[in-house]
């Protein structure tokens, strides 16, 4: 018999910060998880994820050139794994965009092997001639 | 200053996401809206708040600050607002006349309703009155977040943070990130400021240590920081002799709350109310200047942005009606709306008799769990719904709707 591991864990989905209360026999997997304190069903498969490979949003920012900022910010398109999280951010110490740059637009694809890319999710527009 | 006096609708000042939302929405309603902000930028505090997290409430999905504005600054662009920015209003009369101030000119505007959504700024060290020297390095968390985010500076190398504020656990991340060490999070409180995911993503992920009914009681360093003592402290807020030890530091934030901006507001003749420290309003949020309404953080502080736009998306329908169909001749009669047990503070603080439906916003006064929200009128019940569990950083909203208006003297919400 194996013996039964309880753990908390705090949900990051959504504001609502559910405890969730779990607990599993051997390897965590859908079915043999049980849950409680998730007020919504995403709650259990956070769990699953936090349990075995928990993922995160990278969320920083990217110089720019010739904009009316000196920077814009980016994230990264999905989640990634929480351990890659300071590598991604080191990967785009080095970057350097030109503006303009809109909402969206790509900085690096499949960003340090995670299969993910980084995106721009502020507009900086191309900082006048004329202006002084 | 011109001579020209222009008149409109509706004025919104500010163009955060309670602004943004209430000039969308005024718009949507028929009113003619002009926007002004003093920013270059529309968009308000949420254009450095590069983290994600926003958005799931008013748009179903997960979006960063800036993205959450653009969806805003969008949105109120189709409506058909008229937007100013870097337009500072240096001045707001109860008969609702303005006068703006740009980088070039000084105008009047007149409307026939204003929407205040100015916002709140941040408490700083002066208020907290720490002792010790008084060197650079002490920033406010939003301050460094500005310093970080928008103007590519690194504020300092080994940081400690006061206050376990969202905005300050947010940073506890954010400069991790950024290759600076952040040594602690310090709170003078029992329990933690800031959302619970934030402390599990920016804290626990990084192994940065959380310090429960401690704060600082002295800093150090001539030019720059250089360390803070602090100590544990007691339930009455008194720091506890012996327990001191100091921290190294060369950066010390403070995340130590957020105050409603209400200057133009009381230039106005608007009321405040000791417990918000924002305007008192009705159930439209309208203040007790006819024609003023307030939403947002400068009404009372949010721990989300999508309530704040949600508040304002209620406050300029309200505004734009009150501005289509003119003041009633008629006096409105209200009653109040009362804070009961375990509550800190309810808004709106009153009620029109002729209210069907209201949206009631507060906090409550510490952690619980497993409890009752009973609104009652003149001591009936109105609605009760059960509160699983609540936290003083986290607002709660309950939906009442009264057919046929409230036959009452007094509303009161209370938990049992």
């Amino acid at each position: 018999m194996v013996n039964e591991t309880k753990r908390k864990i705090t949900c990051i989905l959504c504001p609502n910060g559910c405890e969730l209360e779990v607990s599993f026999s051997g390897e965590p997997t859908a079915e043999s998880l049980g849950i409680a304190g998730n007020l919504c069903p995403r709650g259990l498969d956070y769990a699953l994820e936090e349990l075995t490979h928990p993922k995160r949003t990278l969320t920083t920012s990217v110089v720019v050139r010739g904009g009316t900022q000196p920077q814009t910010s980016v994230k990264t398109a999905c989640p990634i794994p929480r351990e890659a999280v300071l590598d991604v951010r080191a990967a785009l110490r080095d970057v350097t965009l030109n503006a303009p740059v809109a909402i969206g637009d790509v900085v690096l694809t499949d960003i340090a092997g995670t299969g993910t890319d980084v995106v721009v999710t502020r507009p900086v527009a191309r900082r006048s001639r004329h202006a002084s | 200053m011109s001579r020209r006096t222009r008149e409109t609708d509706v004025v919104v000042i500010g163009g955060g996401p309670a602004g943004l939302a209430a000039a969308a929405s005024a718009a949507d309603t028929g009113a003619r809206v002009v926007l002004v902000d003093r920013n270059r930028e529309l968009g308000g505090i949420l254009n450095q708040c590069i983290h994600d997290g926003f958005g799931l409430h008013a748009f179903g999905e997960v979006l960063t600050g800036p993205e959450f504005a653009a969806r805003y600054i969008e949105r109120a662009g189709e409506a058909g607002v008229e937007m100013h920015q870097n337009t500072m209003v240096t001045e707001l009369t109860a008969d609702r006349e303005l006068i703006c101030t740009t980088p070039g000119d000084r105008y009047r505007l007149r409307a026939s309703s204003v929407v205040l959504a100015m916002g709140c700024r941040e408490r700083t060290r002066g208020m907290l009155r720490i002792p010790g020297t008084r060197p650079a390095g002490v920033y406010t968390a939003g301050a460094a977040q500005w310093l970080t985010n928008m103007a590519n500076v690194r504020v300092g190398k080994r940081v400690l943070i006061l206050g376990s504020g969202d905005i300050g656990l947010i940073m506890a991340r954010r400069l991790t990130w950024e290759g600076a060490d952040v040594v602690g999070v310090v709170e003078l409180l029992p329990y933690p400021s800031g959302l619970s995911r934030n402390i599990t993503q920016c804290l626990d992920d990084y192994g940065i240590p959380l310090h429960l009914s401690h704060s600082a009681v002295c800093i150090h360093g001539r030019g720059r920081l250089e360390g803070v003592t602090i100590a544990r402290f007691d339930e009455n807020r008194r720091s506890i002799p012996g327990t001191e030890s100091e921290i190294v530091c060369d950066t010390l934030l403070l995340s130590v709350g957020l105050i409603p901006e209400n200057e133009l507001s009381r230039r106005a003749g608007v009321h405040l109310d000791a417990s918000t420290s924002g305007a008192h309003v009705d159930d439209q949020y309208m203040t007790n200047v006819d024609g003023i309404f307030s939403c947002g953080n400068v009404l009372h502080i949010h721990d989300l942005a999508d309530w704040a736009a949600e508040e304002g998306e209620r406050a300029g329908r309200s505004a734009a009606n009150r501005a289509l169909t003119g003041s009633t001749a008629v006096p409105v009669e209200r009653i109040r709306v009362e804070a009961g047990s375990d509550i800190r503070y309810v808004v709106p603080q009153t009620v029109k008799r002729s209210a069907e439906e209201v949206l009631l916003s507060f906090r409550v006064t510490e952690p619980l769990a497993n409890r009752t929200v009973v609104v009652s009128a003149d001591g009936q019940t109105l609605k009760s719904q059960p509160l699983r569990k609540a936290h003083p950083a986290e607002m709660v909203q309950v939906l009442v709707r009264c057919d046929g208006g409230l036959d009452a003297d007094r509303l009161e919400v209370s938990l049992t």
